[in-house]
């Protein structure tokens, strides 16, 4: 059970969050522009790494805010914190 | 006082007599016993069966790494508990243990039958022998092996205890109450940092508080002295929480860990007074000192598994804590030092004592000081035999060859009666990997010791690998210093005098005369597995450690392998010939000892189980005798039983009267979201498949929102209040996850848009009339208020006042009939409600359930989301086609409509069923087909809801059916258990099709 630090609430126990998947998937803004293939691509594909991973959580027990995470899936270490539509931290 | 109580000590008070019952047998023990140290001071030692061969067993530990004193205790009580280990077991007045392993008894002599059973359980054997035919793992196999191996009794009626759960966070957690735990806790403590020591024995100072040998003193004093003196001082310490009776069951990652305190499991049943028997701490520690010590390995040799064969360790302790010697004719056999402290220290109380040293020799003082006391050494030995059935008699030793791996010379046979085993010593590294943290193999005395990268854990003492007491005090202090960032300590010049030991040698499996086959040498005693078994599943072609533990079961019983799998691993590496080093180690998973279901529950039991929602009308409900039905952790109104109607009665006659005079309902359970913000509009737009924008302000609009993948997943009305203000209504069950839907998409994807949600779902209570004489009975409630169908249209709402107080009253239908809904604050919400019943009183207004709110509008062919979809039904295969917007450029799961797949013409869709005969109800769930003479039947759809219908006087079922759409009229087949139904595709609206009823 982790300790994540929500950017507006602070330092708070995983139970209170849920986790939203892989993070900076952007809904298409056309998305009858786009064929099948690249709808399903949005709609279904989703990475499962081992190692380090972008997410979304939601702070859904709390403050109810999304926002996202870096986090290494082998050995659950957060790398970084940040909010909807700020930037990814570089490597 | 028994013959082998022979030793007073200040742990066990002999003043104190307690009686207990074991085997149906009554004993004494004295108050600071456990079960074991009781039982072994009345000279019993075979406590039960083993799990497949049923040899006769013994004590063999002292802790909770005992794999054979499994105990059932308190049997036919309430409080029974399989399971328990007689080690662990305070002695109460009154405690009733039995053997859990004793077929066919404890005493009964089945030599016979172990050589006859024994042929047939090599490695695997459950995996050879138990499979085929299917039917007899039920009727043979399993209750045979229920029945022969005594896997103990569960409780029978529910637990009459209370369980607690306490969070808790601290500076500095640390586990383990032993001579490095109180190091590390007084240094922790005394730097002004909140320290909790946790320990699982009812007493700290671990194996040193019994230890009084000339040859280990601390500042000049015994060790045992020593540490009893910082004990006391420990415990005037204002920040330390010292926690004893509390075990560490799991240490997970961010230093969160549980532990269980016991605290009441020690009293006599009649003076736990109801109290809380356990807790269960939930710890978040800044820093993490584990202190967890190690515990000794047995020896691997033939017939290593008789009653009277026990760890060094423990018969020191038993003797020295407990003041109960194991037996009067001792011998030790050993590969390591520590065992002569147990040596010395019978010689010292005038007790036999021999020792076998599978070394060629020893030059430390202890060993030195056991040879001065005159005991007996036997180097370069190896024990080749034991006898004895119910407890050892004799041994048979021999010597080693040079390279160890055979035996030479004659045989040697030795009378004893307790036979002290010590394979050196195991660092308790159970924590440390549950933690993430990874083992660094050390070649020297074979062991795994942590290897921390964390910078918030560390591991002290011989849980590190530490085994000599001067290393364990410097090496603690040292660590502690700098990984509390504390500079200076009391322990910094203490003065340690210690036995090294210098010499080592490790065999893991000992070499013997007899052929390998016939050698019965245990690993894992509560498994039942031998080297054999190894051996033989490395020959089948096993080689990852996980594989041939499962196979051969090592290391699978409750007790983790905690004595065997250090045997295990060796015994692969010798045998493939690589380094054990290489091979890695088993994963050691939580809880590091069994938890009771109790205590992982908590208060979380009966009426706290979970949360339990009502609504403000209840109260009335329950007057009126409403049985009531779990809608998510709503508790709403089923049916109104009057008399002894059943449920089908009640609902047909609840049916009528809302369609023939006038029902109510108590619908304050849906889900309301209020919606404000200047792009209110459009948020609906993107998140309903129908258009929003020219909604008017005072009309309601059904509404059905889809995931992005095209499937339907809630619907509801939403009515405009005004130019920026909506009210959303969803299903009750879909409520949350409604809300959280929309949030993530204005918070994710949408963040432009200025929409502010709020759930109101409690803020409002809602009754709901209908029937033909609603207007009527709404005209009563509201004189004031215009009702007629210009002023007051369907698909509307208007502000109302009851008494000065505001609700809303909208205009809409879930049953086809006229109908109103009035919302008004909770808190009025039950006189509202009997306000609505006292107006109707003369229309006989009905109060209806679910079940009849289900049925009037599947008369209407309304569907419910999760009732009739199932999350693979898109608006088009619901035939609601009409509701999806052709203009809209873009709604969640607009694209996903026409994909290759929803857009298949043989997809489920939603039909009506018609039974021929209209007295035949169908079941829901029932499967559809339409051709029984093709093989396999093809299964075309199933019953998605299926009613009687009081107003049709016929049967009504709406379904899902493979290309439903076009079988209007066409004969299909629902095929029961003993009959097969004809039915006839139909409209799924079965009344009033041109909506006469809604706006009469
Ligand atoms: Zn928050």
């Amino acid at each position: 059970m982790f300790l994540i630090n929500c950017p507006y609430c602070g330092e708070r126990d995983q139970s209170e969050f849920s986790c939203g998947g892989e993070a900076h998937i952007v809904r298409p803004k056309q998305p009858t522009e786009l064929s099948d293939d690249q709808w399903a691509e949005y709609l279904f594909m989703r990475k499962n790494i081992k190692g380090v991973q972008f997410e979304r959580w939601n702070h859904a027990h709390g403050c109810r805010k999304w926002f996202n995470m870096v986090r290494d899936t082998s050995n659950d270490k957060i790398h970084a914190v940040y909010k909807m539509g700020e930037k990814p931290p570089v490597e | 006082m028994t013959k082998y109580r022979v030793n007073k000590t200040k742990h066990v008070d002999q003043t104190k007599t307690v009686s207990f019952d074991f085997d149906g047998k009554s004993y004494h023990g004295f108050e600071g016993d456990t079960l074991a140290s009781a039982l072994l001071s009345n000279g019993v030692h075979l406590v039960g069966r083993s799990f497949k061969y049923h040899r006769p067993r013994g004590i063999m530990s002292s802790g909770s790494e005992e794999p054979n004193a499994i105990c059932q205790i308190n049997e036919d009580t309430d409080l029974t508990e399989p399971n328990v280990r007689a080690t662990e077991i305070e002695l109460y007045e009154g405690l009733k243990a039995s053997s859990q392993n004793c077929w066919p008894s404890v005493n009964f002599d089945i030599g016979g039958i172990n050589n006859f059973i024994s042929p047939f359980i090599p490695a695997g054997f459950y995996y050879k022998t138990f499979m085929w035919p299917k039917s007899f793992w039920k009727k043979i196999y399993e209750p045979l092996i229920r029945w022969s191996a005594g896997l103990g009794k569960s409780p029978r009626k529910p637990d009459p205890e209370l369980y607690d759960h306490k969070h808790v966070h601290c500076d500095v957690l640390i586990i383990g109450g032993g001579i490095s735990g109180i190091i590390a806790s007084k240094i922790a403590a005394k730097n002004n940092l909140k320290t909790i020591l946790i320990e699982d024995k009812n007493t700290l100072g671990g194996s040193t508080i019994f230890q009084k040998n000339e040859n280990y003193k601390i500042n000049d004093k015994y060790s045992g002295e020593w540490i009893d003196e910082e004990i006391a001082e420990l415990k005037k310490l204002d920040n330390l929480t010292i926690k004893t009776r509390t075990s560490l069951a799991a240490y997970h990652s961010y230093n969160y860990l549980l532990a269980k305190e016991n605290i009441s499991d020690h009293l006599p049943l009649d003076k736990r007074n109801g109290g809380i028997r356990q807790r269960l701490w939930k710890i978040r520690a800044d820093k993490v000192i584990v202190a967890t010590g190690a515990i000794e390995r047995p020896l691997v040799f033939n017939n290593n598994d008789r009653p009277g064969i026990m760890l060094s360790n423990s018969v020191k302790k038993y003797l020295d804590f407990y003041g109960v010697s194991c037996g009067f004719k001792n011998v030790i056999f050993t590969n390591n030092d520590s065992a002569y402290e147990t040596a010395v220290s019978l010689k010292e109380k005038g007790i036999s004592v021999e020792m076998i040293d599978i070394r060629k020799k020893s030059n430390s003082k202890i060993v030195k000081n056991a040879e001065q006391l005159g005991v007996k050494i036997y180097w370069n030995s190896t024990v080749v035999n034991t006898f004895g059935l119910r407890k050892i008699y004799s041994i048979d030793i021999m010597n080693l060859s040079e390279d160890g791996s055979n035996v030479v010379g004659n045989k040697i046979r030795i009378n004893c009666d307790c036979l002290a085993i010590s394979g050196g010593w195991t660092p308790m590294v159970h924590m440390h990997t549950q933690s993430g943290g990874k083992l660094d193999f050390r070649e020297i005395d074979q062991t795994f010791i942590p290897n921390e990268i964390d910078k918030n854990h560390i591991n002290v003492g011989s849980c590190n690998g530490d085994f000599e007491l001067e290393e364990i005090i410097n090496n603690t202090n040292k660590k502690v210093k700098n990984f509390l960032n504390v500079s200076k300590t009391q322990f910094d010049n203490t003065s340690v005098l210690n036995s090294k030991e210098l010499d080592k040698r490790n065999i893991w499996l000992l070499p013997n005369y007899i052929s390998e086959g016939k050698c019965k040498s245990f690993i894992d005693f509560q498994n039942d597995s031998t080297a054999k078994d190894i051996k033989l599943a490395l020959r089948e072609g096993f080689k990852s450690i996980e594989h041939v533990k499962r196979y051969t079961t090592t290391g699978m019983a409750t007790d983790q392998g905690k004595l065997s799998n250090m045997h295990a691993l060796g015994i692969i590496a010798d045998t493939a010939g690589v380094k054990m080093g290489a091979l890695g180690t088993t994963t050691f998973r939580p809880p590091f000892t069994p938890l009771t279901f109790g205590s992982i529950v908590g208060r979380s039991v009966g009426n706290f189980f979970d949360i339990i929602r009502k609504t403000s009308i209840h109260e009335w409900h329950i007057q009126n005798k409403a049985k009531f039905e779990n809608v998510g952790q709503w508790k709403r109104p089923w049916y109104y039983p009057i008399n002894d109607e059943g449920l089908h009665e009640a609902v047909q006659r609840e049916s009528k009267a809302a369609r023939d005079s006038a029902g109510i309902l108590d619908a304050s359970t849906l889900g309301k979201i209020d919606i404000q913000g200047t792009d209110a509009s459009e948020f609906l737009n993107r998140v309903y498949t129908n258009a929003w924008s020219k909604l008017g302000i005072g009309k309601c609009r059904y509404g059905l929102m889809l995931n992005e993948d095209g499937m339907v997943y809630d619907d509801g009305v939403t009515t405009r209040l005004g130019e920026n203000h909506y009210l959303m209504t969803t299903t009750t069950g879909g409520a949350a996850n409604v809300l959280s839907k929309l949030e993530d998409y204005l918070q994710t994807e949408w963040p432009e848009l200025d929409v502010y949600l709020t759930s109101v779902t409690d803020h409002y209570s809602t009754a709901s009339i209908c029937g033909p004489n609603s207007k009527k009975i709404l005209k009563k409630i509201f004189p004031d208020k215009d009702f007629s169908d210009d002023a007051f249209p369907h698909m509307s709402y208007q502000n109302g006042k009851i008494d000065e107080i505001n609700c809303r009253i909208m205009r809409i239908s879930f049953t086809g009939e006229l109908s109103y809904e009035i919302n008004i604050e909770s808190k009025y919400g039950k006189s509202l409600w009997e306000k609505c019943i006292e107006a109707g009183k003369e229309f006989q207004i009905t109060p209806y359930g679910t079940e009849t709110m289900h049925l009037l509008r599947a008369e209407k062919g309304f569907i419910i989301v999760g009732q009739d979809t199932d999350g693979t039904m898109t608006p088009i295969d619901l035939q609601m086609d009409w509701i999806v917007s052709k203009k809209k450029y873009d709604f969640i799961g607009k694209r996903s409509l026409y994909r290759s797949d929803t857009i298949r013409e043989d997809r489920k869709q939603l039909v009506g069923l018609l039974t021929d005969d209209p007295n035949e109800v169908l079941e829901e769930g029932a499967q559809i087909v339409s051709d029984m003479t093709k093989k396999p039947i093809e299964m075309i759809g199933h019953v998605t809801s299926s009613y009687f219908s009081p107003n049709l006087n016929k049967s009504i079922a709406l379904a899902v059916v493979k290309s439903g759409k076009k079988m209007n009229g066409q004969k299909l087949i629902v095929p029961m258990e003993n009959k097969n139904i004809n039915v006839t595709v139909s409209d799924s609206v079965f009344l009033d099709k041109e909506n006469k009823r809604i706006n009469a």
